[in-house]
Formats: C-alpha cells, structure tokens, sequence
C-alpha cells in the first residue's frame, strides 16, 4: 500500500514506528499531486516542491531531538481562504489572484507550531460562496469519483484533494455547509465545530456570525485529531469562546449503547434524492441495531432557515467584501478616471456574478426601509431555530440527517441557477443558523457509485458526542474498503 | 425682517480622539504623527481575515466621560458597522454604535456672558474609530492614503439642539474640552485634530416652534473658525430665507480662507450606511460595580473645583470660572499656590498679567510652558521684595520663552530689586536735586508730586528698586 493511501493516524504510528521518514510521506504526497492533480484539479496553489525540503528540515530536526511533536511533518492542505504569510491567499478570485497574505490566521499557527507541512492551497466557489466549486476563477474542481460530477462547495478542492489522496487531510471552512456538503458528495469525513470552538483570525470573512474552520479527513479518528489541534481560544477573536480545552481523541469509543438519536422529519421529505434517504435510513437502523435509541422528531421551522440563512449570510458578506475596493490590495481596474470608477471598474470586473449577485442581494436587505422586513426579521427567526434546536436537545443527543439531498451532480447542470445551487444547502444551513456542531460522514454508494453521507448534528460543544457516534459508526461498517474509480486505490 | 428677528438653533457633534495607548480593536499606537503607515498591522489595514478586538480602556474612557457630563450608563451595548466606501476607510465599514451607545440623556452646564447658567443636554457618547489621512498631492497626479489615524478611538458627543448662538457654541465646546482634559481621556489637541465638531446651524423665526432646515458643517478644528463659520452660516441662511429661498439639508465645507460655506456632496449622493450589528464582536455588557468603580476613580471635576475656589479660597466667581476652564491653568494655581502659600497673589497674576499675556499672544492656556513652582517661586520674590511687580512682568515674558527658576531670570538679567538703603538714598538725593520744581510743588501741598518723583526714580534704577522704600526715603526727605 501507498503511503498517501494511509490516515494520518496510520502514518503517524509509522512514524513512531520508525517505519517511514517524514521525507518519506512527503516524497509520497509531492509525487501524488504530480500525477493526479492535472486531472482533479484542486489546487491553486501548490508548495509541494517546498514541502520536500521543509520535511528533510523537520525531520533532521527531529532526528536532533529539538521536535517532539508527533504532528511534526505531516502534510496538509488548506482551503484558498485561510491566510498563509507569504503564500498567495486568493479565495479563487480574481480580486485576491495576487493577494499574498503579510500574516498567519491562527490555525496555521497552530499548524507550524506542530512543524507541519502546508502542501498548498485548495481551491473553492469565490469567497466560498457556492455548492460546487464551479464558481472559482481558477479551474473547476473534478469529483475523484467520477471526473465529470462537482465536488461540491466551496470547500470543493479540500475534500477532492482528501478523496484523491493528494494530501492526508485538509481545513476547509464551513458557512452553509460547504465543509459536510462536499465532504458528503467526495465520500470523505467533514466537521463543522461549533461557532466560537476555532478561531477565526485570518480565515476571510464570508458571513462571520456563521463562519467557522473545520477538517477534512479520510476518517473520523484523523478529525478528531486535527480538531483537537485547531480548536481552543484565540484572544484575536472575539467570538471564539475561552472554555476548558478537550481531548477529543478520548472521545473515540466504540459505543452508542442508550445514545438518544432524533431523526429530523422535515430533513428526509421533498426534494431529498430518494437512494439518499434511503441510506441514511438504513444509518439510522444501523444504529439502532448498534443500540441507540432511534426515534422520529420535528423541527418545524426548518423551511424556513434556507431563507433566513441567505439573508443573513448575504448581508454580512455585503459588508465583508467592502474591504475589496482596489485601493490598497486585490485587483484594481485600468479603465479609471476619478474615485467612483476604481471603485465601480475594480469590483465589476474582479469580483463573479454569484459573489456580486450575493453582494446585491445582502445590500438590499440592509437597506434603510427593507431592514426590519429582511434583516431584523431574519434574526428572529435565527432565534426561533435556535430555541428550537435548544428544546430538541433536551431530547436527544444527535439528531441525523442527510448531508446533502443528492449525490453530487455533473458539472455545469446547476452552475446558472443560483436557487438550484442554493438548494444544495437545504440541510446544512441551519447548523450555520443555530451555532451548531454536525459532522458528515460517508456511508454507501449509490447506483452510479457516489457516495453518500450522513449528517449528526450535536448540542453546542458536544464535538466529542459526535466524535463517539461517527466512530462507531466507522467501527461497525467499512465504507472506506470502496475506491473512488478515478483514483485507482483505497483513498 | 432683520436679523434680529431671527434666533440661531444649533447642536454639536464633538469627536474626540481617545489617549489610550493603543487603537480600538488592536494593539498598535495611537501616538500622533510618525512616518505614513507604521503605526499599522494587518488589522487596522483590514487585511483580509483580520479581526477586531474592543480595547476595554475605551469603554472606560467612554464611560469617564459619561460619567463626567451626566449621563445614563448603558448596562448593555454594542458596536454597529457603518457601512460606506472613502479610500480612508480601509473595512469599507467603520466600526461605531447605532442604536445602544454607551452613554445617552446627559448634560454640561454652562455660563454665558449675563452670568446665567445654562443646561445643554446630550443625546448621546458614543465609541467609534477614527479613520486614516488622504495625503492629496498637490499637482492632482493622486492622493496617498496614511493609515497612521485608522483606528484610533474616539468619542463622539452629540449634543441637543439646544445652543443659541456662536457665542455659547463656542462656551459649550470649551467646557466640553475642559472636561474630557479633567478626566484625562483625550489630549484635546485641537490643532493635531484629536477634538474636532461637526456643527449643525439652523435659523427659525424667534417665537417659531418648529426647527427650521439644519446644514452640517463637518470637522472643524478651531474655536475661531467655529465662531465664524456660525456666524457665516446662520447669515447666509436667514437672508436665504429673507429673499424668500428654501434652505437645503446638506453637508457643508468651512473654507477658513475665504470665510464662506460650500456644498460639499451631491444631493442625489444621500448615503444609506447600512448600519448592523457587527458580527466580528460581542456584546458590550457593564456591571455595577464595574461602572461604580469608574466612577470612584473619576477625578475631581472643574465644577467641584470651582466651588471649593469660591468657598475656601475666596476667590470671585468669575476668577474662580476663568482658572478651573483649564484643567491646565487650575493645575498651575494650585501647585503654584502651594509653593508660595499665596492663593490671592497667585490668581491675582493669572487674573492680570497671565491672562493678558494669553490674550496678546493669542495662547490657549494648555500652551503655557512653565509650570506651577516655577510660578509659585515667582510670586515669592514678589512677596520677599526681591523683584518688583514690574520686573516680574519681565521674567514672566521670558518664562513663556525659555522657562526655567525665576530667580535664575533674575540674576542672568540683573533684575534684582534694590533694597540697599545707601543705594537707594543715592537715587532719591539723585532725583530730588534733579526735579527741584516737583519738590517745591510737594512742599505747598501737591501730594501728587511724590508719585512722580518715585517714578522718575523707578526709571532711574529700570525698575529695580524697591517701591516701598522709595516712598518712604522721598517722604522723609521731603519732610525734613
């Protein structure tokens, strides 16, 4: 077996056993991405080459004893929005094509604290907004599985590049979904942490009341250890939470005896693919069968979070983009002649139609006159979810769903219907909404041979509830022993 | 209709830089000046992904100054953004506070030129940043943005529509300052623009119950411009309106050199700010105690001065008033009357001399640049004899130059006053053989003839001797 085919668990009990060389994973990742990235396309940036001589640093590092971290010289891929001083950080716009960040977010901090390798950065819809990764300037992203569907998005080049072994595991960052929903259709694990667990210093903001950096991994286990290494309080985020710091890796148990697991109704009706539901169904009788307590819930205003996410998530976006104005950084246009023009020139032509569909839509509802009918309205439904989601707690631990309606689908089908491509979101959005932790994790294929996952949704900071219930999930079944076809070996 | 019949309505915006040593939501200095951009970071460039963090000092200072002008403390709050495009915003948004500031429903009492008290209320303080410099050039080849300012914090104070002419804008905004520099939350430098107001005019016929159309004029940064462009402005809008005109609502730009008023935005431009609640921040939440706690530490305000100067002092109202309107000039009578345990020479000095010399010299009293003891040791040789008052007029000149001990002055000068009584005897024969008319006049009973004699000798000794001995030396040789 390849070295790129193994968790990063897997590699770092190989280290450990002094098996493999830390120039070795890296050697293995370099000649991966050689070979396949020309086909999935998930990159936009790649460090590779500077990887290999990083490793040899590191692992003569090691070798001298001035390292002790087990992390030291593991690979990662991080998703094009997340700031890496020195390297291009481009959210796959034309805006940022030459933006190179001056500053490290915190989790690449954490990263290089641990001596990590950054293999590059990964491509995504433009300032993550998008299911597909069709809507990056760059390149479009192909799914590992089946080189003519989507990955899905935005964190699209995070999770073909976990499914395609072209790095171990990677950060996405997850609005509406976009970590579990191309998790999902890539066949990979996804967290989204619960608002206020990862800092978000240095990730750029898209909506920052439901922003939050997450892993992608090929297992639950390698979640659990880059969680572990992301989360805690950052005193350069005001809205990450200083709470107790937990060891999710204890969390790892093989156990769902008693667990109370609350299914959703409204999350497996109209518009859900019928095979979809059908396998999260068996999920659910999987864990039965495993001991959990399975039962039928509510949650009555789940029509209406799609509409209150698209409201919030546009107006903070309209104002988080503001920044992008072609004075100090980013894309400036050519055709100006006095102040209005850079501004007007620079952001019609930088910036893509969804971005600027999102923009216009966000502007609008922060309009003097259209601000209590949109806005402020959203907020209280916000609140309604929120409580809704506070009274289903206080009767389950988890509650499951599907990660996504469908499978992923082909390439430029949905790409010019934006409600479409916001329908993608239906079941992920209102985890967004209520601050909530939910992880996707794969479960079967479907007749075409995509894979499927399933979504646990978990109280705030109950992480490790979810960790426990994906892993004996993991445990008890073997998806990973199916192949993405296009790859051509154990992912 | 004539002027007269109008009434002048007006309501003041102050913003005032904040001197805590760092910006609002990051770390870097709020010190004035340096090099363009380098009192930056990521954050107050807003980099992509940067991330604000609230200064805690700011609420404190906001507070103080909440605290000081009677205001009602808010025990929730929060920062709303601001939303409009300038290239010195680098966000595109400034951070501030819409609808929950931290302070509302004060008030700041004034005393106008009758001797009457006045309340003007304050709607509201609030905390936002201040944003950075366009350095224009001069050719029109483009402008330089300088991030320096971005982020520095402010107040801004708000007040009711409640003054009634230039004369009490200008009374409000000096308590005001007067206040913020008693409680040390901001420099108040006016010419480093760390105070500056936005001043809204409006004119209605005297009796008219209703407002009548306000203009903006915005950052103004003297007392001097102030007074003109109100005087300027309510001129221009009451004969608008005696031609039979329309005032339009509108921002206007002072022009200090032409002294006129110009419209500064196009009417159709009206901005829709877009103001929400900031995401990227938490909500503002006080405590009793810790409000109660501020307030402990508040030092003692200029009213509370003012009224220990009256009762134990004894000073006049109007002396006490002129000296604690200046936190600076108070300081400077009290140290100065501990040095030398004088209070009334002491104020009699800045009452006379001192506030002359400000006025000649156009000075604001926070410019003076000697301090209480070397003051305080100036009124002691006054006391001792040792210099004359008009010597004193001297050296006080060159304290305003190059301050240092008054007696040093002194000596360097040879200003020491003569109180030999051989010396002075000298003179007096001197004088007396010299002005035999003004001693016969003395002799068949002009006593006004001694006050010349003791002033030709003063001229004689360039002001060095002693008044008192002179006097008594010309009477006793007069008299023989």
């Amino acid at each position: 077996m390849e070295l790129y085919e193994l968790t990063v668990h897997e590699l770092v009990d190989k280290l450990d056993k002094k098996e493999i060389t830390i120039t070795d994973i890296a050697k293995s990742y370099s000649e991966r991405i050689e070979s396949k990235e020309k086909d999935v396309e998930a990159f936009v940036t790649v460090t590779a080459e500077d990887a290999v001589n990083k490793a040899k640093k590191i692992e003569e590092e090691k070798n001298a004893g001035k390292i002790d971290s087990k992390l030291a010289g593991i690979p990662i891929g991080i998703k094009d929005n997340i700031c890496v001083k020195g390297v291009k950080t481009t959210c796959s716009s034309k805006m940022l094509e030459n933006f190179v960040s001056p500053y490290n977010a915190t989790v690449i901090d954490k990263i290089n604290n641990e001596n990590m390798v950054v293999l590059g950065k990964l491509n995504m819809d433009e300032f993550a907004m998008g299911a597909s990764t069709e809507y990056s300037y760059f390149k479009k992203t192909k799914n590992p599985w089946d080189l003519n569907r989507v990955p899905g998005g935005s964190s699209g080049g995070s999770a073909a590049a976990v499914a395609a072994n072209m790095v171990p595991w990677a950060l996405g960052s997850d609005t509406g979904g976009s970590i579990r929903q191309p998790s999902s259709f890539c066949g990979v694990v996804g967290l989204k942490p619960t608002y206020g667990l990862v800092s978000r210093y240095g990730v750029v903001a898209f909506a920052s009341s439901l922003d939050q950096i997450g892993p992608i991994t090929k297992d639950v286990t390698d979640s659990a250890m880059l969680l572990n290494l992301i989360s805690g309080y950052d005193e350069k985020d005001s809205t990450s939470l200083d709470i107790e710091k937990k060891d999710y890796t204890k969390s790892l148990v093989n156990d769902v005896k008693g667990l109370k697991i609350g299914l959703p109704k409204e999350y497996f009706g109209e518009g859900i693919d019928a095979e979809v539901k059908k396998a999260v169904m068996e999920v659910a009788k999987k864990y039965e069968e495993m001991g959990a307590i399975v039962k039928e819930c509510s949650m009555s205003v789940a029509d209406y979070a799609l509409a209150t996410y698209y409201i919030i998530a546009c107006a903070e976006a309209s104002s988080n983009l503001g920044r992008f104005d072609g004075i100090r950084y980013g894309y400036r246009t050519k055709e100006f002649s006095n102040l209005k023009d850079i501004y007007i020139n620079s952001r019609t032509e930088g910036f893509g139609e969804e971005v600027k569909r999102r923009i216009m839509l966000g502007t609008y509802v922060l309009s003097s006159g259209y601000y209590d009918a949109y806005y402020k309205k959203a907020q209280k439904v916000r609140s309604v979810v929120k409580k809704e989601f506070d009274k289903l707690f206080s009767e389950f631990d988890v509650l499951l769903t599907p990660t996504s309606p469908t499978v992923a689908f082909n390439i430029g089908t949905r790409s010019n219907n934006p409600l479409q491509m916001y329908l993608a979101d239906i079941c992920t959005v209102s985890v967004n909404i209520g601050g909530l932790p939910a992880i996707s994790v794969p479960c079967s294929l479907n007749s075409e041979g995509m894979p499927i996952g399933f979504q646990l949704i978990g109280n705030h900071f109950s992480e490790d509830t979810l960790f426990k219930t994906a892993y004996t999930y993991e445990q008890n079944t073997n998806f990973r022993e199916n192949k993405p076809k296009f790859v051509g070996a154990r992912y | 209709m004539s002027k007269e019949d109008y009434e002048i309505v007006m309501g003041l915006e102050v913003h005032a830089e904040l001197s805590t040593k760092t910006k609002i939501f990051c770390s870097c200095p709020t010190e004035f000046g340096g090099e363009p951009n380098t009192h930056c970071c990521p954050v107050c460039m807003a980099m992509p992904g940067t991330l604000p963090v609230l200064n805690e000092k700011v609420v404190e200072y906001a507070i103080k100054a909440g605290l000081a002008t009677n205001c009602e403390i808010a025990r929730n709050s929060k920062n709303d953004r601001k939303n409009y495009f300038y290239p010195d915003l680098p966000k595109a948004y400034q951070i501030s506070q819409f609808d929950m500031p931290l302070c509302e429903k004060g008030y700041v009492e004034i005393t106008n030129k009758n001797e009457e008290k006045k309340k003007v209320r304050l709607t509201r303080i609030h905390i936002e940043e201040d944003a950075g410099k366009l350095n224009h050039d001069d050719y029109g080849r483009g402008s330089l943005v300088d991030l320096n300012r971005a982020g520095v914090p402010l107040i801004e104070i708000v007040s009711e529509p409640d003054l009634r002419s230039a004369e009490e804008a200008e009374m409000y905004l000096r308590k005001v300052k007067s206040i913020l520099e008693y409680i040390e939350v901001s420099d108040c430098k006016m010419q480093e623009g760390s105070l500056r107001a936005d001043v809204n005019v409006s004119v209605r016929k005297r009796g008219q119950a209703e407002y009548g159309t306000r203009t903006e004029m915005k950052n103004m940064n003297s007392f001097r411009s102030i007074v003109r462009a109100i005087e300027y402005e309510s001129n221009r809008q009451i004969e608008v309106l005696e031609e039979g005109g329309k005032i339009d609502q509108e921002t206007l730009r002072w022009d200090d050199v032409s002294g006129k008023t110009f419209s500064m935005r196009d009417k159709e431009d009206a901005q829709d700010y877009r103001y929400f609640p900031d995401p990227d921040l938490a909500l503002i939440k006080m405590s009793e105690e810790y409000i109660e706690n501020i307030k402990k530490s508040l030092p003692e305000l200029p009213e509370s001065r003012k009224k220990r100067y009256i009762e134990e002092i004894g000073l006049p109202e109007y002396d006490a008033n002129l000296i604690t309107a200046s936190k600076h000039l108070s300081n400077l009578f009290e140290k100065a009357s501990e040095i030398c345990g004088n209070y009334k020479a002491v104020s009699n000095f800045i009452m006379t001399d001192i506030t002359k010399f400000l006025n000649e010299k156009e000075l604001e009293p926070d410019q003076i640049p000697f301090s209480g003891e070397e003051l305080g040791n100036l009124i002691i040789l006054i006391d001792k004899g040792t210099i004359s008052t008009s010597i004193a007029k001297k050296v006080l000149a060159v304290l305003f130059e190059a301050p240092e001990d008054p007696m040093k002055i002194v000596e360097k000068n040879g200003w020491l006053q003569i109180s030999d009584e051989g010396a002075i005897k000298e003179v007096v024969l001197k004088i007396i053989e010299q002005n035999q008319q003004s001693v016969t006049d003395y002799k068949a009973g002009k006593k006004q003839a001694l006050g010349y004699l003791v002033g030709q000798a003063m001229k004689e000794t360039k002001g060095k001797a002693n008044p008192g001995m002179l006097n008594k030396m010309f009477m006793e040789e007069l008299e023989k």
